[in-house]
């Protein structure tokens, strides 16, 4: 029964069930090149989705991560434009969104402040900061490093955005689950103040999992602008919640302390399947936006269920409530 | 206890298959006639102005006997159609029409689109300075012309006498400055020797300001004639205004025979005056030909019986030949003048 309680068991059922039902809607949808095609347009939300998932480990939220990238892609396509050459404005433009990323985990730590209020505020500061440099107008990208998307992977019919994404996922999986820093920032989501005094350096972690969020936005950022040719201070407008959507939906405890790598990308790869299938179909955006809805609550209902089920049926342990900002962590360990 | 947790799944799935089961009819089986395949992808869901566009796509594609759908973000955001288009490449359509939301997002994706044999025609919303990525477009009005039917509308509304004055948008707004240069152009025909535009006033497109800026000229000249208002929130404004005062022809307060509101709005807006009488007749091009013509257009292409080229032509048994532009543009038809007799026809 123990597989009852991984908060990834649910996401992955319904990424089954989502194979079958796009089967039977659409006679469209089981063309594996077209699914591997149609999936790299989230790699953007998945490489957000990966930052995210750490800071939503660690016991934040991070809001500002879709203007994050939204300003990276400005500026790497200002950068271009000016004549840097590639691999320098490209560094630059990862090393601003770990910047970016950076200034929120400062204020966050340093000043004991929400990570609500603080990237509430940055969401709104780096959205303006990319009209300012971009104003309504796009900027062109080259076109030598435009069409990322229609890049194949050395043979395989693997668009190249998606292997990023798949390389990321895998870092993101091996920090969390293999390192020290994962197993802090697993202590500092659970219990920040009983971490600290146990001499979990909370202040670090906080601004690594900001710093590494922010990086991801950038790669995010860069990815945008290849695909649709041009950058725009609009790139990904509202896209947070899509993002912080996919971490939740992949088990993740927003008060922090539980959550993986692999959970996020079942559940992006999840509503990917659910909105290709339903697009081919022609349902309107509405009835998509529904599904996802009711999946979630759903979800996170039956995952919740799962998981007393499983405590309740393992021997000698009793059914305890849940403390609110405890979640078990037996999945992790 | 397991069982409940596979129940709920059960339950889900039958979500997934009831909610999809519903528009199953517009996805044609691939073994069906070889109807031609024909797809819109509006702005966003919801904008009457592209339900109105959609009446004429149906017709058309019923018409010639076209498989026709319609499918659209629940946002108004260039990077939401983009997934869409892709589907649509996958779905095989033949012809895919599209309000652009963006004049340079979308050119990969219908460059994606055209490579795989898919006409690309944009409707109402163009690829502005990217035309190379889309076969034609379907414009809503030739611009040059909207100066000169609206003088035309309001001499005949006024047996081509009288002084007039213009309440438009905002001083330095694009359209309607082209529209009032190409009114003063028109006026200089001998036809209108008799109109004479005495103030040209502006209501920033806020009802507020309009509301004054149109009492103003009703207190500044009482013999006004006519009041030509190019933009709809003057002209709701301003009738609003003129129904009060009671100074329209056959009102409480109109002197001489009164005065004819007149300009550009959709329908509407405008229904309650009309219907009333304080608005005679107003203007505005047609949404229902833009969808008319783009799907003719669309199969024209598609079958080869056209190449669209500069200055070539394009004709239909309902709307006649109609030139291509420079950019290859077609126009959606001359104004549409509503009066009481056609109004509720309409509903955008």
């Amino acid at each position: 029964m123990k597989w009852l309680a991984r908060r990834e068991t649910v996401p992955a059922a319904l990424v089954i069930l989502a194979f079958i039902a796009g089967f039977i809607e659409s006679p469209y949808f089981l063309d594996f090149r077209y699914l591997l095609d149609a999936s790299s347009l989230y790699v953007e939300t998945g490489l957000l989705a990966l930052g995210m998932t750490l800071v939503i480990i660690s016991g934040q939220i991070d809001l500002s991560v879709a203007s994050g990238m939204a300003l990276c892609a400005c500026v790497a396509a200002k950068l271009l434009s000016l004549g840097w050459p590639t691999p320098l404005a490209l560094a630059a433009t990862i090393a601003l969104g770990a910047l970016l990323g950076c200034f929120n985990g400062l204020l966050i730590s340093g000043l004991g402040l929400s990570s609500v209020v603080v990237t509430l505020g940055t969401m709104a500061a780096y959205r303006g900061a990319a009209q300012v440099l971009a104003g309504a107008d796009s900027i062109k990208f080259p076109a030598n490093l435009t069409g990322i998307d229609n890049v194949k992977t050395l043979g395989t019919p693997v668009p190249v955005p998606l292997t990023i994404l798949m390389f990321a996922a895998i870092v993101v999986g091996l920090v969390l689950h293999r390192t020290v820093l994962g197993r802090w920032i697993y202590a500092t989501g659970t219990n920040a103040r009983a971490s600290f005094f146990s001499g979990v350096p909370t202040a670090k972690v906080t601004v690594s999992v900001f710093a590494i969020s922010g990086m991801l936005s950038a790669v995010a950022g860069l990815l945008i602008d290849s695909r649709l040719g041009v950058a725009r201070y609009d790139h990904g407008q509202g896209l947070e919640v899509d993002v912080i959507t996919a971490v939740v939906l992949g088990g993740a405890s927003i008060f922090g302390g539980s959550g993986s790598a692999l959970g996020s990308m079942l559940a992006l790869l999840l509503v990917a399947l659910i909105r290709i299938g339903m697009g081919l179909a022609n349902v309107t955006a509405e009835y998509q936006l529904a599904v996802v809805g009711t999946l979630l609550v759903v979800t996170v209902m039956v995952g919740n269920l799962g998981e007393k089920i499983a405590a309740s049926k393992s021997r000698g342990r009793p059914l305890a409530p849940e403390p609110p900002r405890n979640s078990p962590q037996e999945s992790h360990t | 206890m397991k069982r409940s947790t596979s129940l709920l799944l059960v339950l889900l799935l039958a979500l997934l298959a009831g909610c999809n089961r519903e528009p199953a009819s517009t996805a044609a089986g691939p073994n069906g006639v070889a109807k031609l395949k024909i797809v819109y992808i509006p702005k966003n869901t919801g904008n009457p102005y592209f339900t109105e566009v959609g009446r004429g796509y149906e017709d058309a594609a019923k018409e010639i006997g076209a498989d026709f759908a319609t499918t659209a973000p629940d946002k108004a955001d260039a990077s939401l159609q983009i997934p869409i288009v892709k589907e649509q490449i996958q779905r095989g359509v033949d012809v895919i029409l599209i309000s652009a939301d963006s004049a340079d997002a979308l050119d990969q994706v219908l460059d994606e689109a055209r490579s795989k044999g898919i006409t690309v025609v944009t409707v109402d919303a163009d690829l502005v300075g990217n035309e190379s990525h889309r076969d034609a477009a379907v414009l809503p009005a030739d611009f040059d012309t909207i100066g000169s039917s609206q003088v035309e509308l309001l001499g005949k509304l006024t047996d081509y006498q009288g002084d007039f004055a213009i309440l438009s948008a905002k001083r330095d707004a694009p359209n309607q400055n082209v529209w009032i240069a190409k009114m003063q152009e028109a006026l200089k025909d001998p036809k209108y020797a008799k109109m004479k535009l005495v103030d040209i006033v502006y209501g920033d497109d806020d009802p507020q300001k309009s509301t004054t800026e149109c009492e103003g000229l009703l207190a500044k000249y009482p013999n006004l004639r006519g009041i030509i208002s190019p933009t709809s929130v003057g002209l709701a404004q301003s009738a609003e205004v003129v129904d009060r005062a009671g100074v329209y022809p056959g009102g409480a307060h109109a002197v001489g025979k009164g005065l004819q509101l007149t300009g550009l709005s959709t329908p509407n807006q405008l229904k309650e005056f009309v219907s009333k009488g304080s608005v005679t007749a107003f203007q505005l091009w047609a949404p229902y030909n833009e969808g008319y013509l783009a799907v003719y257009l669309g199969q024209a292409i598609h079958d080869k019986k056209i190449t669209p080229a500069p200055g070539g032509t394009f004709e239909t048994k309902k709307f006649g030949v109609m030139k291509f532009s420079p950019k290859l543009e077609i126009v959606g038809g001359p104004l549409v003048t509503f009066d009481k007799s056609n109004i509720d026809k309409y509903n955008f």
